[in-house]
This record gives structure tokens, sequence and C-alpha cells, in this order.
């Protein structure tokens, strides 16, 4: 089916089979920030945003963003640099391949909340499973970058 | 030092955090022939007939290969050096089967869903075989695993395969028994540790194609392209001439990718069809076809005197290595050698035992590779003796541990013959800081928090080692670019772990030179200088050492060019980093001239420094861990109060990439103690394969985590560094352990520790 | 694999029905969360966006949510915080993560009477009743028994009471399922215990809710409350637990859930 869909502010028209899911189409697109982690919606490798709220790509129809907006870390490469920085100078990158959806839900979590607490961040940030830094390094990361001790 | 021992960025991190094209499926063109498997639903059996008709006429099949269509020629999977210690016992499709998973068929189509809809039409007639699922049942069980007469091993690895025995292991020195006689105090237990799934982010992968001269290129996310290289070839049968192997960002690996689990497949259909092909598992092949941490059961038996001075350690080992051997007997066999020297004073000690077949997924190599088994037996253990002691187990282990300086046989043995002596080591002061830092005095053994709460700590050490002694190698090339900017090649292979940044530091640092100045390459087996690979704990170590040899290689080059451009000798030459200086012409170059005329008509001269290191020894690093918890002595649960771990891993080359080692490291072996567990159904089918029921931890179950260093000085380490990679896993199980026995006097010997067995163990107490 | 002939996005509820029951693999759409996970063919996928079905809202008598509500608008909404103690913003946030719960539904989890659901045991403690287009509304408890036929959930109804209320799970990882839930609600004198994921539907217990209804709420009066709800409740065992460390557990979990609920304002 045809699809109408804003990415990254920009209007594009997409062919998606009815039952492929939001990642594939992305990925198939050229949007290869969009990393796959376990296709059982349990991982938050695949986090994008749809209309500015983060969802996981991978259970997301692609059909059903018609019509909408859908932003990558493609499209927020100013404000993800801002906070990578902060991740890269704790060490807190390792292979990288849950940043992109780690960071994605961060910048969410920084819209979305204020003033969060620790135990605030780590309850936004559950869906985002990393394997090689043990969450620490990124906490340290996120509380630098907004300010928080 | 300028920059050893320095926080620095790591040199990929702002590009690979911000989602940059650069890991391997990232890198396909999109018109690669998806590869799938069929697996076999069996845990044994044997192929009787395979009927292709109607799955080859789905539009789109490019090939369908089974088992008559592969080499006959048997060979390993894993990772390791030539004559590797792992056996010869796979094909790349065999006849019989050996576990629910176990590949049956390839086939390769233009995309997935021909493939899929290819795959439901194969059908394959099994004559099914009775498994051998318990592996404490395996030896000498009626099902032999490997019937097949055609397995071999590269050397005597105690294998007995009519038994179900992969390998066999016995270290021993002194008399164990007559020690233990003459012990006042003797414990004993049996401890089980699970199989581990390594939960690597990125699955495992490839992608495969000619290149323009014919060779077969294979771009995979692999900790191990040299290996890859030759264990395709042998697969193949072909020459190693002809495959080149491309290693990009790779999305972790933690041992798992130290197995060439995947690149024999879309290499055969690459080779079959003249075609570019691309494999990619998904999480369920990932976590029920590939490997995991060998389970092991360790009985240990330790003698003491009164004082708690130990006199013998004996460990008896079986250790499941599924369906294949893949890293059996050297995972077998490191349990013992890394643990058995922790207790120096020890005058006996013994480590034996086998490594069985079983019809269930392979186990292989996975950070700690055995010492993690070992650790949490062993460590148990000295808990208990502690325990009958009626001694501080702190105490215990400051009484008895190896200390610098102290030479012990199972460290390895000098070309006189002599037992190895330890170079270096801080696990006394670790041991006494992680006391302070956990609050040890005041909290052990427990604090009663309420009717239902109890806090308790516990404690745990380790060591590891760095590299394979008298085995592993790496090499590095240093190259002078015509800008004054050098490359530095590398065939070590940075999963994320940095290493890239860490090997650039120690070349910036020999050439005295700035980060921004030295380009990594890494890994290309056609392009990069020769490493084992990045496992074993060698990187940091084996590699680093190649580094400085290469780097000084290099300066001295530098030296001796610039001697000749100035026509003086090179002793009149001095090279700052960024001049070339004649001492006594007062003449100088800038490096980026230097460089720049070297390379034109005049100089001729392209600069290349290279350096190859293997370790003589495998300095081990220390680590003391401390666990507090507390637990719902109604429910069982147990939630981490505050982690601590001191740990000496020798001169930090980067203190923040070490840090996340640690933390990472720790947080995995908390899951390990905890939550993750690989389980199989009663026929021999892996339940725990996805994310929802395999459970690592996530960020609300680890709580507190505190790292400190108290660094040695590692003498045969580059800039006095040892590892650290792997030695973090260790402690978490057996400090928990011993943390929930001194809240509720509950001794959990088989992991993981879940609030159920808690429970249980407590209602048994009453 | 989960495949999709056809796909629509109908306008009325009516025809979002007529769709529904006019082939036996035609499937309503949640959020997708769990249909994905399975290998089902879908003949005619039918999305229910266009049918404003997402809203939370409040009346005299009730409070309605919609079947298309996501988590996330549960977790987060000012109205449920205020109610039952904020009973079903608890009962869902530990469900994953953020990213999940702005997809999955109420819809999709209540029609599916999940054993391990969160939810459901929240909202059978609140009494709520469930409104299904062919079948009308049924009370929960009534819907989560009886097999019904081929139906669509338009909304889940919760009278407005003054019920304090309490729910707690036993989840060995945090964003596990959980091994055992429990929801315990308190109006008056009028007393509700539910167990769910034991690894079965969630279920009131009825005797233990009526025995604590008519007692003094003495420590041994609750411990034989929570023994009761243990034996006219049935446990199972699976790979998170054994039936037997489910019981202790959920007694456990009753116990302090009604001493919680006891100390509510
Ligand atoms: C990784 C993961 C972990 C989870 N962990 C938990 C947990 O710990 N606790 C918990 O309680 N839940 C958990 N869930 C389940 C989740 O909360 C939802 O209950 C589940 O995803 C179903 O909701 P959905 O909106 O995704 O429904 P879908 O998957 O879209 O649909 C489920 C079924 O309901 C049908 N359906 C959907 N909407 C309607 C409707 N309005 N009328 C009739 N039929 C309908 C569909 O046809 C389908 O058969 C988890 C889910 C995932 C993916
Ligand atoms: S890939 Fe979407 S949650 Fe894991
Ligand atoms: S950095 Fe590797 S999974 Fe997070």
């Amino acid at each position: 089916m045809q699809i109408k869909v804003t990415i990254n502010e920009k209007m594009m028209e997409l062919e998606a089979p009815y039952d492929e899911f939001l990642m594939d189409t992305l990925r198939r697109y050229g949007f290869l920030s969009v990393k796959k982690g376990c296709n059982t919606g349990s991982c938050g490798l695949c986090t994008v945003w749809l209309d500015g709220k983060p969802v996981l790509s991978c259970s997301v129809l692609s059909v059903r963003v018609n019509g909408r907006n859908i932003t990558t870390i493609e499209g927020v490469q100013k404000e993800a640099r801002e906070f990578a920085d902060f991740l890269v100078k704790e060490g807190a990158d390792q292979c990288g391949f849950c940043s992109p959806g780690f960071i994605m839900t961060v910048l969410a979590m920084k819209r979305e909340l204020s003033n969060p607490t620790e135990e605030d961040i780590i309850h936004y940030l559950t869906g985002n499973l990393c394997r090689c830094t043990g969450y620490q390094g990124q906490l340290r990361a996120i509380k630098k970058y907004l300010g928080v001790v | 030092m300028r920059i050893v021992n320095q926080p620095i960025s790591k040199i990929d991190g702002m590009d690979i955090t911000t989602g940059k094209p650069v890991y391997t499926d990232d890198l396909a063109h999109g018109h690669e022939l998806a590869v799938k498997i069929l697996r076999s639903p069996y845990a044994f059996a044997r192929i009787k007939a395979i009927n292709l008709e109607k799955a080859s006429r789905i539009p789109g099949v490019e090939c369908i290969l089974t088992y008559q269509d592969v080499p006959k020629t048997r060979f390993t999977m894993a990772g390791q050096s030539y004559p590797e210690p792992s056996p010869y016992d796979r094909l790349i499709l065999d006849e019989y089967v050996r576990y629910v998973g176990d590949e049956v068929a390839i086939i390769a189509a233009v995309d997935e869903k021909a493939a899929e809809k290819a795959m439901k039409l194969i059908k394959v007639e099994y004559e099914i075989l009775e498994p051998v699922l318990d592996f404490e049942k395996a030896i000498g069980h009626p099902s032999v695993v490997h019937p097949e007469g055609d397995v071999t091993v590269n050397m005597d690895i105690g294998m007995d395969k009519t038994k179900n025995i992969a390998s066999s292991c016995k270290i021993e020195v002194g008399d164990v028994e007559a020690e233990l006689k003459n012990s006042d105090v003797v414990v004993e237990g049996t401890y089980y540790t699970q199989a581990q799934a390594h939960a690597m982010m990125e699955t495992y992968r490839a992608l495969t194609y000619f290149d323009h001269n014919g060779r077969l290129t294979i771009v995979s996310s692999t900790q191990i392209p040299f290996h890859v290289r030759r264990i395709v070839a042998r697969a193949l049968q072909i020459p190693m001439g002809r495959v080149r192997v491309i290693k990009p960002r790779i999305g972790g690996g933690f041992g798992g990718k130290q197995t060439a689990s995947v690149e024999v497949f879309p290499a055969l259909v690459t080779l079959k069809t003249g075609k570019p092909a691309k494999i990619i598992y998904d999480r369920r092949e990932t976590f029920a076809c590939t490997t995991s941490r060998h389970a092991m059961r360790i009985t240990v038996r330790l003698g003491a005197d009164k004082e708690g001075n130990i006199k013998a350690i004996d460990m008896q080992a079986l250790s499941d290595t599924g369906a294949y051997g893949e890293h059996a007997p050297t995972v077998f066999a490191v349990a013992g050698y890394k643990t058995l020297p922790l207790y120096g004073k020890a005058r006996a000690v013994r480590y034996m035992g086998h490594a069985v077949y079983t019809n269930k997924m392979p186990a292989g190599a996975l950070r700690g590779y055995g010492v993690t088994q070992g650790t949490f037996a062993l460590e148990s253990a000295i808990n208990e003796l502690a325990a009958k002691l009626q001694m501080d187990p702190a105490e215990l282990r400051e009484k008895n541990i190896i200390r610098e300086g102290d030479a012990h046989p199972v460290l390895g043995e000098t070309p006189e013959g002599k037992p190895v002596v330890l170079a270096s080591s801080a696990l006394d002061r670790c041991i006494k800081r992680g006391k302070e830092l956990i609050g040890w005095g005041e909290k052990y053994p427990r604090k009663v928090v309420s009717d239902t709460k109890v806090r308790a700590v516990g404690m745990a050490i380790t060591m590891q080692g760095s590299g394979i002694a008298g085995i592993d190698t790496a090499s590095a090339v240093i190259k002078l670019n015509d800008d004054g900017f050098y490359t530095l090649l590398l065939g070590s292979t940075d999963m994320g772990t940095g290493s890239d940044t860490t090997m650039a530091q120690i070349a910036a640092e020999v050439l005295e030179t700035t980060m921004d100045k030295i380009i990594v390459h890494a890994a290309d087996t056609d392009i990069s200088p020769y490493d084992t690979g990045s496992y074993a704990s060698s990187t940091a170590y084996v590699t680093g050492n190649a580094v400085i040899k290469a780097a000084e290689d290099m300066k001295k080059k530098i030296i001796e060019a610039g001697a000749k451009l100035f026509g003086v000798d090179s002793e009149e030459i001095e090279f700052d980093g960024e001049f070339v200086r004649a001492i006594n012409k007062h003449q100088s170059l800038s490096l980026d001239e230097m460089a720049r005329r070297l390379i034109s008509g005049e100089g001729k001269l392209q600069l290349v420094g290279t350096g190859t290191f293997g370790g003589d020894t495998s300095p081990p690093p220390f680590i003391a861990g401390f666990a507090e918890v507390e637990v719902d002595t109604e429910t069982g649960k147990i939630d981490v109060i505050e982690y601590v771990a001191v740990v000496d891993c020798g001169t930090m080359i980067n203190p923040n990439l070490v840090r996340i080692q640690v933390e990472g490291g720790l947080v995995q072996g908390i899951g390990m103690a905890m939550y993750e567990d690989v389980k199989y159904s009663e026929r021999g089918k892996m339940q725990t394969d996805t994310f929802m029921q395999y459970k690592i931890p996530c960020r609300k179950d680890i709580g507190k985590i505190t790292v400190d260093f108290e660094p040695s000085y590692e003498p045969t380490g580059p800039f006095g560094a040892k590892s650290v990679g792997e030695v973090v896993i260790n402690t978490p199980s057996p400090a928990i352990a011993h943390a929930v026995y001194n809240a509720v006097g509950v001794n959990i010997r088989n992991l993981p520790i879940t609030p159920e067995k808690v429970i249980m163990g407590i209602m048994e107490k009453k | 694999m989960f495949t999709i002939q056809d796909y629509v996005v109908p306008g009325t509820l009516e025809e979002a029905y007529r769709i529904l029951t006019a082939k036996r693999n035609n499937t309503i759409l949640g959020g997708c969360g769990f249909l994905r996970l399975g290998s089902q063919r879908i003949g005619t996928a039918i999305d229910l966006t266009n049918l404003n079905l997402n809203f939370i809202e409040e009346y005299d008598q009730v409070i309605e949510i919609g079947a298309m509500t996501t988590f996330r608008d549960l977790e987060t909404s000012p109205l449920l915080k205020g109610y039952f103690n904020g009973l079903l913003p608890q009962a869902v946030k530990h469900i994953v993560g953020v990213q999940l719960r702005n997809i999955v539904t109420v819809g999709g989890t209540v029609y599916s009477r999940y054993g391990f659901s969160d939810l459901i045991t929240a909202l059978l403690s609140l009494e709520a009743e469930v409104e299904l287009f062919k079948t009308g509304r049924v009370s929960l408890e009534n819907f989560l028994e009886n097999a019904s036929e081929k139906d669509i959930l338009v909304k889940v109804i919760i009278p407005k009471t003054a019920k304090k209320a309490v729910f707690n799970s036993m989840r060995n990882s945090q964003s596990d399922y959980a091994i055992v839930n429990v929801a315990v609600s308190k109006e008056g004198d009028r007393w509700l215990l539910v167990a769910g994921a034991r690894p079965h539907r969630a279920k009131i217990a009825r005797k233990a809710s009526l025995f604590l209804a008519n007692s003094s709420l003495s420590s041994e009066d609750i411990e034989h409350a929570a023994n009761l709800a243990i034996s006219e409740l049935t446990f199972g065992s699976n790979m998170r637990a054994s039936q037997k460390y489910r019981e202790t557990v959920c007694k456990v979990l009753l116990k302090r859930a009604i001493g919680e609920v006891l100390a509510c304002k």
C-alpha cells in the first residue's frame, strides 16, 4: 500500500506491504540508524518517534503511520550529538548498537518530563536494554546532560 | 603519560551512537540473496530423506543445499589459533542432526519471503533417535552423540566419543588426598552454573560476495576475522588465499562472535551460485542456534587447619558442551587454571573432569570462559569454609591469597622449568579497599531491617589472564602518511570495548603525537596484520604490546630517515613527535614536511613500522567483589542494594573505558547470578529464545554499582597494563550467593539465585 | 510468520463488525504488540484508529476507557491517578517500557483475557464492565469466564466508587511478566481480593473477600483470608515459577495489599 508520511520533516511517499512493520520499511528506505535487537517488543533498539512520542518501530505496522509524523535520529542530529557528547565523555558508548534507540528515548524524555528524579529517569528508560555498559555510565551522562544531580 | 591513562573519548563514539550506517547489515546493498536455514525439530535424529521438489519450484529460490551438497571435511567453528584444541566434529550440514535447531538445509532466495515459503515446503524424513539431554547422564549413555568415524583432533584432548566425552583434563600439584586427610576442617559442596546467553544486541550476521578478483569476501560481525578466514577455507575446502574477511563495527560480542557460527552458510551459497548472499540470524536463532556458556557442575573439597590455612583444593568438574565441541577442552581447563592459583598458600591443588557431548545447543566462548564457572564454585566453597571455621571470609582470604612475587606452578612454567612468579598483584589492596567501600565492618554479616527484610553482605575474589601464553599473537603496522599523520593497522576487533581507541592512545603516546594524528584501521584480512582476534582478554595486553613495538619501530625509522635527509648519523637526530632535528646542525624539519619529502621522488621511502607480540605469560588481573543485598524473607525477592568491585588491571590505558568495562561486566554477572537461565523443554527444545523469556538485567534490576581501582604495575604489560574485559563477570554470582546466605542462612549452589530457590531453602530449614 | 492480506480502516463500528465477522481470519488490530508475535495469517486487518476509541472519560457514575487507549495514557492520566489510589497507573507502569506502553491497548489486552495481565487483575478489583459491540455490556468477571463469539471490545466501564485499592506484583526481573499479581479493593465493608498470573487468568477470590468483609480485620483474620484465597483459587507451574511458589507469594502479596489498603487514607 502506498502511504504518505512525514519523515524527519520531509514528506515522503512510501510503498509498504500491509504486514510490514515500520522498522523494516524505514530501513528499506535508507534510515539505517533504526536497529532491530529483538523483534518482540522487548529491547527498545528500534525506538523512533511517532507524532513526537517514542514508540517501538518493530511493533507499529507501516500502513498505520499513513498521514503521520515520524522522527528518526537522522532527523535530530544536532540534538543527538549534543547528548552523544556527554555519553562519549563517560565512555558509555560501547558497541553503539543500542544507542540510536536509546538516544531517541532520552530526547523524548527530555521533552516529556521536567526535572526528572533519578528514579523517573530510570523508569522512563527501562524499555531500553543495553548489554554493554551496565547502564551506570549512561545514567551519569544523562544527569550531566539534563543538569540534574 | 600524556595520552595513556587518560579518559580519552572513543574515536568512533560520536558516529556509532548517532546512527551512522557502519554495521554489517548497513553495508549490504540490498540485493543479496537472503539465506535462511531449515532446522531440526528433534534433539537427535538421522535424516533419511529430504524432498526439495515443491520447495525448489517457489519463484525466486536460487538454491537449496542439504548435507549431500557440502564438503565432507569436518571442522570446528571455534575461533582459536591453529592447531585448534577444539575437535573437528562438524560439517556444514550433516546427515545427523544433534540438537533442536541444528542445520538441516540452507535456502537462498531473492528475498526472505520466498526463502521462508520454500523452507516450509521442504519435506524431511527423520529417523528419530533417543537424545542425551541430561549432561550428568551423558557419560556412558546408550546414545552416542557423535557416532561418525571421521571426527578428528589436533592434539590429545582426552576425547572418548563412544562415551560422549568430548575432552578430559587433569591439573594436579601435590597430594590432594593426603592434604585433605591432614586438614582439621574439610568442606565439600557441589555447585551448578547454568548456560548463559551472550545476548549481544546485534545478532549474528554476515554477507558474502565474490570481489573483482574472484575471491570470496565475507563481511562479518566477528571477533576473529583471521580465524574465520581459516575456518571457512577449511569448511569449504578452498585455499585460504581465496578468502577475505572484513569486520566492520560490531554490535557486541562477549565471546559469542569468537565462534564462526554463521559465516559458512552464506559463503557456501556464494560459492555455489556466484551471487552475493546475506544471512541475518533473528533473535530466536541467536539464542537457540549458536552457542551459550558451558553449563557446569563442580564439586569442590577444601581442607584447612583450624587457623584457616588452606591446605588443599580439589575441584571435580563436568561441563556440558552440547552437540559440538566448540571451545570444550579450553573452557574446561581454564576453569581450573585461573582459579587454583588464587589461594597460593594451598599445598595441594587439583582440578579434573570432562566436557561431555549432549543433544543441546553447543556451548562456546563467553566472557569469563570457564573462570566464571570455576569462580562460582571455588568462591562459594571458600565462603562455606569461612562459615565452618567461624572466621571472617575476608580474613580467610587475606590469609591465603597469592601475592605479588609468589610463584605458582599452575600459573605456568618458565623456560627453566620453574613455576611462574606472579609479577603484579594488588589483590590484597583490592580486598581492603572493597571492605571499606561496602562498609564490611558494620554490615557483615547481616542487619535485620524489618519483620520481612534482611540486609546482608557477601564477597568473592577472582583472577583471569591476559591473552593466551605461548599461543596467541598480535601484530600491528604503522604507516606514516604524506601529511605527517599515521595509519595504525590492526587485526584486533573492537566490539564496542574501545580497543581501537586504546590502541591509538598507545601509538600516540609512543610517537609523542596527538590522537587526531592516528587513524585506526581494523580489520580486513587482506590489509590488517595478523591478530588472533579480540578474545581471551588479549587485546590490551597482546595487541597493546605489538602496538608499542610497531610505534617504536616507526620512531626509529623516522629518525633514520631524518638522518639520511640531513646527512648525519642517527645518533645525532632528535624526534619529539612534531619535529625531526639534527642536534648539532641546528636544522629541523616538521614531520609533515618530512613525510611529504620521503614519499616523493626525493625520498622514495614509505615508512612502515611493524611489531608482533605474543605473551610468554598471561598476567592475571584481579577483582575483589562485594555485594549488599536485601532479601524479602517471605517472597525470597533479592534486591541488590550495592555492588562494589575493586579492580587491579594494572595501568588503566583509558580509565573511562575501563570503568565501563567493569560496570558492564558486573551487570552481566548480576544477570547470570539472578535472572538469566537458558532453559530447555523435556524434549530438548530451548524455551528461552526471546528477550521476553530470557531476561537480561534492565535498568531497575541492578542497584548501585561502585567501581574502584587499585592498580598494580605489570612489568610485561603495555605501560604496565593487564586485561580487564573478562575478569569483571566472575564475582557477582558467588558474592550475591554469599550475601543471600548471610541474610537468610540458605546456600544456593545452583545458579541462578532466584526468589523461589531462596524461599524453598528457607522453608526447608524450618 | 504473521501475514496480512488486506487492511481496512472502517469509519463505523458497524462496518468494523461486519468485516470482522465476514471471514474467520479477519482480525481487529489493537496495538499489535502481541498479535505480531504469533504466526496468524490475517485475512483483513481491521484498524479501529478512526473510531475515536482512544479516550479516558469521567461521567457521573462511571469512568470509561476506550479500547484504543494506550497503557501510557492510563499511566499518565491525571484522572486515573486521582481515583482508587492510582491503581490503574500503578498496574501498568511495570510493563516493559514507555515505548511499548505507547503502543499496546486496553482493548487488545482485555479482549484477549491474558492470564499474565496486570491490567485485568486491577480492573477486576474495581468491578469493571466491558462493552462489546455485539454482546453489549457485561461484567468483566463474566466476560473472563465465558468464552464468547467474535466481537469488538469498545470500552471498559469502571463504576466511580470510593474504593481504595492496591495493586502488587512479584517479578524477578522488574521488566519481566509477573510471577503472580494481586489487586485488593475496599469500599466500606466490601472487600475484593483478586489474583492473576497464577499463571491462569485473574479471578476474584470470593470466599476470602466475603470472609474479610465480615471479619474484625485482625492480623489473624487477614492471614486467614489470604489462606482462603489460596485454597479457593487454582495455581499452576510454568517456566517462571512452580505452583507452590506462586501460592506462597500470592498469599504474601494479598496480605500486604490488604494491609496497604487499610493504611490508605
Ligand atoms: C514484550 C512484551 C512484554 C509484555 N509484558 C507484559 C506484562 O508484564 N504484563 C502485562 O500485563 N502485559 C504485558 N504485555 C502485554 C501487553 O500489555 C498487551 O496486553 C498486549 O500487547 C496486547 O495488547 P495490544 O494492544 O498489543 O493487542 P494486539 O496484539 O493488537 O491484539 C491482541 C488480540 O486482541 C485482539 N483485539 C485487539 N483489540 C481488540 C478490540 N478492541 N476488540 C476485540 N479484539 C481486539 C486482536 O485481534 C488480537 O487477537 C507484554 C507485551 C509485550 C509485547
Ligand atoms: S526490536 Fe523493537 S523492541 Fe526490540
Ligand atoms: S552499547 Fe552495546 S548494547 Fe548498549
